[in-house]
């Protein structure tokens, strides 16, 4: 390792830029002749649209278009798709209700986009808005996860009866039968989910141009992956063929996966710049991101874990009902699927697992991908039931959890996924160190004394990142490959560009895939950049999300070095007349091993492009491409331990300690790791302590500001103590696992696992909030 | 937001004359409610007349134990004055428990009880103190002030000048926030002079800011921590909302007047 290469703590290069406010969002584009939009959304859940009057609004000052769905529509602009094809257990495909762009005839959720208004400024824009007058007939609302499949519930859409989606099976349920026939205890528990809003710090927002003399798309946009929004929009959406439409998703403000979707802005700001003939920018506000970003979770489960007497897992049966809200967001029909149920075996030797999954339609916002997606879920209900199995055994969660770990890799599941290694003993034993575990007891008591309930709880996870192989994705559903692109281009004067198909929206990429060529070449980290985000630059590319970028983004990345590596390695043994194995590149020099030759890095790049005196029947220049399609998911895990002390007076829950250890394979940056994990620690005691979303029986979002949804504070986090073990993964180049979900998936339980344990009643919801733990007391007396 | 017109008056007789010269005017002080529900299109003021550069109505002066804070100033004013902090520590430490750093340098006094949100914090002090309001027409005392949920006695082109109290022999606040907002959930100011013991609370009545009666004459006799544990407090006339219910409500609001107590009690004098 150099001081800037793979495993050094190297400075965040794009900080600079951030921290002093030069960083260049969607925002921040401005276009000559650029036009504002506001759209008229629904005020309501559910209803009928019996009209729309747009005079009124088009006679309004600054005024340049107001359209509907209709003139979309009559454009030929496609409906929004569900991008993962799931089928039944009878073998039906998913039922998935049409999602206009805007609603033509019926609003499923309060935020629906109805009207798009552009007009001179944004204030004139929203001004005509409002006196878009839009005639509806309330229809009945269902609201509750719960709720949605009862017996003359609302319907939502015509293709899906009583609001199914998909009955979806996985596992084998004859066999969980069977081994639940002989059990000596089951564990049986009801866990809730709730609902998240995703709250990236810069809304979503984009500026759709259309150019008539080129008959050419320009959309700047939120996007986490603006190839897959390329390729969405122009396939599904007829806005334009490929190559006449350029998509640039620049300096992003976080996404935490709620902007990997295409969302009806971006496709009708497109459209309505060419229908108006000016380019037009929709910046939403911080009401329209709660109404109308995707939402996260939600789910409703009943779990059952069987044991014999020796306190071996002998089954799990698992039972969930996933709200989808209104429409099927892009890849909302995977995230209760094959992201959630196939992480169901979590650290354990579990025989047999069978789960069934029911995917719903309420009247609320879509819910897709969210930090995590469907892992959070999973662990939560394992976690939840093997510390309850624990208590109710009446032995160490610490030890059941030992007792039923996997030891051998790789490990097929009963639910799909094959782990290829790790190390679980480790990570729990570094945790329950870290945490004094064996301590516990004494300070239970000690805080007792100072009127506080003491409470400890455990959280052995596992997740899985770089979600792969393409064929193997494909086989399940997904529309797309799940691989990766890069492009290493080399300079004349032995700089560096690398082109990536990863997106970079806070996870500090600039950085981390600049060390991969800085520990390759020996070159100074200042020389290597970094260039994404742009359709027009980088040829293709899935984006980031899952965790991905690391283990396959990276690994394309390292692909590409290896191809330039190649090259360079023949032309300097051509210049210094020696053996192509004996060349090596060291710290900014090429050199003959062994001997004294040697040619500083740039003079080979030089020499690539003077093309003076290369091999014969070589072509010039320095640059290459890969693309990598990963033989395997990764599995980062780890242990979490949370410990906290309620004031029985309040219900108030702080956060004593918490430590993480994670398994992440090879690390790159452990400075930028120690941040991911940060964040995603934040976002999990955020929903384990604080984050709740509340639709009123109407279907209005009663939390759709922070004056009322609690995102976590520093003052509501302790000092994390996180530290990680490595056994690196076998499928990749560079052995990495992923690291930017793990926080998020791990603490939730942890969190609450502690909770009840402080307070004696297992029964408790998430948010932990004051109230609700409170109530739990007062249950429990 | 919609189009406005914005005055910054000099004086509080210019602001006065603009507000009867407006259509539909609004005071502005630190803007930190009006502002926000204006940007959500909620109020459309014609005019807006700034009052924060009108000196008469800044500052905090103490003399003896006559207290008199000047509409405008500033929360962060009001929490870092250590004049204010001999007499009366409590109101300075509620002032630096308000929201977060940017509500507290522009929010002002006049402001939070002009707009009598039922979850502010200054309404219960003013009530335990037995303030009083001076406005540009009159004085009255924070009881007849508080008048309901976001309602007060203020005619329209009435505007706050100061508030005015004596400081107390002791006093505390105790403020469980709401999570999510900062504002107080349920917020009790215990204010002892001589024999004379009020207590009032916020964040938790259903008609905004008010005094806990029963706690008073229970303090009366014994001045303790103690003297409130058999004290109910009644939840058929406290807020329910997604946050608190009203048990849990009125739970919250004999835990904070316990704990004001005892740090009143714990305090030394
Ligand atoms: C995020 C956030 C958190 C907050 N947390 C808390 C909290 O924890 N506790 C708390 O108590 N408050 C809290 N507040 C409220 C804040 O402290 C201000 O007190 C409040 O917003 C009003 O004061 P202002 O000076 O900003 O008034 P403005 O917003 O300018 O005005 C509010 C109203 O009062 C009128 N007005 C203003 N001054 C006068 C005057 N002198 N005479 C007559 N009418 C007048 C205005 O016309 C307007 O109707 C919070 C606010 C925010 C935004």
């Amino acid at each position: 390792m150099g001081v800037e290469g793979i495993g050094a703590r190297v400075l965040r290069k794009e900080d600079k830029r951030f921290i002093t406010g030069k960083g260049r969002y969607t925002d921040d584009m401005s276009v000559p002749g650029m036009k504002h939009a506001a759209f008229v959304r629904s005020p309501h859940a559910h209803a009928k649209i019996t009209g729309i009057d747009v005079e009124t609004a088009k006679k309004m000052p600054g005024v340049i278009g107001v359209l509907t769905g209709a003139e979309l529509k009559a454009d030929g602009i496609g409906n929004l798709i569900c991008g993962w094809m799931i089928h039944s257990k009878d073998g039906t495909p998913m039922k998935m209700g049409a999602w206009s762009p805007l609603a033509t005839d019926t609003v499923r959720y309060v935020g629906d986009a109805v009207v798009i208004v552009i007009a001179d400024t944004k204030g004139q824009a929203r001004d005509a808005a409002e006196a878009v007058d839009v005639s509806y007939e309330e229809l009945p609302v269902v609201v509750k996860t719960a709720e949605a499949l009862n017996e003359g519930a609302p319907q939502l859409h015509s293709e899906a009866p009583g609001n199914l989606i998909f009955d979806w099976d996985i596992g084998d349920e004859k066999a969980t039968n069977d081994a639940f026939a002989g059990a000596a205890h089951v564990t049986k528990m009801d866990i809730v989910n709730g609902r998240l809003v995703p709250n990236a710090i810069e809304p979503r927002a984009t500026l759709g141009v259309y150019d008539a003399g080129e008959d050419h798309y320009t959309c700047w946009t939120t996007s986490q992956n603006p190839h897959v929004a390329r390729l969405v929009l122009s396939a599904f959406y007829n806005v334009a063929p490929e190559n006449k439409l350029r998509v640039i998703a620049p300096d992003v403000g976080g996404g935490f996966g709620s902007k990997i979707f295409i969302y009806p802005e971006e496709l009708i700001c497109l459209w309505a710049s060419k229908k108006t003939g000016v380019p037009v920018k929709w910046v939403a506000d911080r009401t329209e991101s709660f109404l109308a970003d995707a939402h996260g979770r939600d789910h409703v489960t009943h779990a059952e874990l069987a044991f014999d007497k020796d306190n071996k897992i002998l089954g799990l049966k698992v039972q969930t009902i996933a709200n989808l809200g209104a429409y099927m967001s892009l890849f909302s029909s995977s995230v209760p699927t094959y992201l959630y149920a196939t992480l169901l075996s979590g650290q354990y030797d579990i025989p047999a697992i069978h789960a069934n999954v029911k995917a719903v339609y309420t009247n609320t916002a879509p819910v897709d991908a969210y930090r995590g997606a469907g892992r959070p879920e999973a662990s939560f209900v394992l976690e939840r039931i093997m510390e309850t199995a624990a208590r109710e055994l009446k032995v160490s969660p610490a030890e059941l959890r030992r007792k039923n770990f996997i030891r051998t890799f790789p490990h097929q599941t009963p639910v799909i996924m094959n782990y290829d290694a790790g190390d679980f003993d480790a990570t729990l034993d570094a945790g329950l160190k870290a945490a004094d575990y064996e301590g516990f007891e004494k300070r239970r008591e000690e805080a007792a004394k100072r009127g506080k309930l003491r409470g400890i709880g455990l959280s052995c996870y596992i997740e899985a990142c770089g979600i792969a192989p393409s064929a193997a994705v494909g086989s399940l559903g997904a529309g797309v490959g799940l691989w990766e692109s890069a492009e290493v281009r080399v300079n004349a004067i032995g700089t560096i560009e690398i082109l990536t198909g990863s997106h970079s929206h806070g996870q500090g990429h600039e950085t981390t895939f600049a060390q991969l060529a800085t520990e390759r070449f020996g070159v100074p980290i200042e020389s290597v950049s970094i260039v994404h985000g742009d359709t027009d630059k980088v040829q293709m590319g899935m984006g980031t999300y899952g965790s991905r970028s690391g283990a396959v983004g990276m690994s394309a990345v390292v692909k590409a070095l290896d191809k330039v590596e190649a090259k360079a390695k023949k032309i300097a043994a051509h210049l210094l007349e020696a053996d192509e194995a004996d060349i090596e590149i060291k710290d900014g020099n090429v050199r003959v091993a062994g001997t004294d030759k040697s040619l500083p890095w740039f003079q080979v790049a030089l020499a690539a492009y003077t093309a003076h005196n290369l091999p014969s029947g070589m072509e010039p220049g320095l640059k290459e491409g890969a693309f990598y399609d990963p033989s395997n998911f990764t599995f980062p895990g780890g242990c979490h331990i949370c410990e906290v002390e309620v004031d029985p007076e309040t219900g108030v829950t702080e956060i004593i300690q918490f430590v993480a250890a994670d398994d992440f394979g090879k690390i790159i940056n452990p400075m930028i790791v120690e941040g991911q994990v940060h964040g995603g620690l934040a976002q999990g005691i955020g929903q384990a302590l604080l984050e709740g979303t509340h639709y009123d029986d109407t279907g209005q979002l009663l939390t759709a500001s922070f004056m009322d949804y609690t995102m976590p504070r520093a003052q509501n986090l302790p000092s994390f103590n996180i530290m990680t073990t490595e056994t690196p993964c076998p499928s990749n180049p560079l052995g990495i696992k992923g690291c930017g979900e793990a926080g998020a998936i791990g603490s939730p339980p942890a969190v609450i696992n502690a909770i009840t344990d402080a307070i004696h009643n297992n029964n408790l919801t998430m948010p932990a909030t004051p109230q609700i733990v409170w109530n739990a007391i007062q249950a429990a007396k | 937001m919609y189009e406005t017109q914005y005055h910054r008056a000099a004086s509080v007789e210019e602001a006065a004359r603009l507000m009867g010269e407006a259509e539909d005017g609004k005071f502005l002080a630190g803007g930190m409610t009006l502002i926000p529900t204006m940007k959500q299109r909620l109020a459309s003021p014609s005019d807006l007349i700034d009052l924060r550069r009108i000196e008469a109505l800044k500052g905090v002066t103490v003399d003896g134990r006559n207290v008199r804070i000047g509409a405008v100033t500033t929360h962060y004013d009001v929490s870092t004055s250590e004049e204010l902090a001999k007499i009366c520590p409590a109101i300075t430490n509620l002032a630096g428990h308000i929201g977060d750093p940017q509500v507290r340098n522009m929010g002002t006094i006049g402001g939070s009880i002009a707009n009598n949100d039922p979850a502010a914090d200054y309404p219960s002090a003013l009530l335990a103190l037995d303030a009083t309001i001076i406005t540009s027409q009159r004085s009255l005392p924070a009881s007849d002030f508080f008048i309901g949920l976001f309602e007060t006695a203020l005619e329209p082109n009435e505007i706050i000048v100061a508030v005015e109290f004596v400081g107390p022999d002791r006093a505390a606040y105790k403020k469980f926030p709401n999570p999510a907002s900062l504002y107080a959930m349920a917020g009790v100011f215990v204010a002892k002079s001589g024999d004379n013991i009020r207590v009032a609370v916020t964040g938790a009545g259903e008609g905004g800011v008010f005094r806990l009666k029963d706690a008073e004459t229970a303090l009366a006799g014994n001045f303790s921590p103690s003297a409130l544990d058999s004290l109910a407090v009644d939840p058929d006339v406290l807020l329910s909302d997604m946050h608190a219910s009203a048990d849990y409500r009125a739970n919250l609001v004999k835990v904070m007047a316990k704990r004001a107590v005892a740090e009143i009690t714990n305090r030394p004098m």
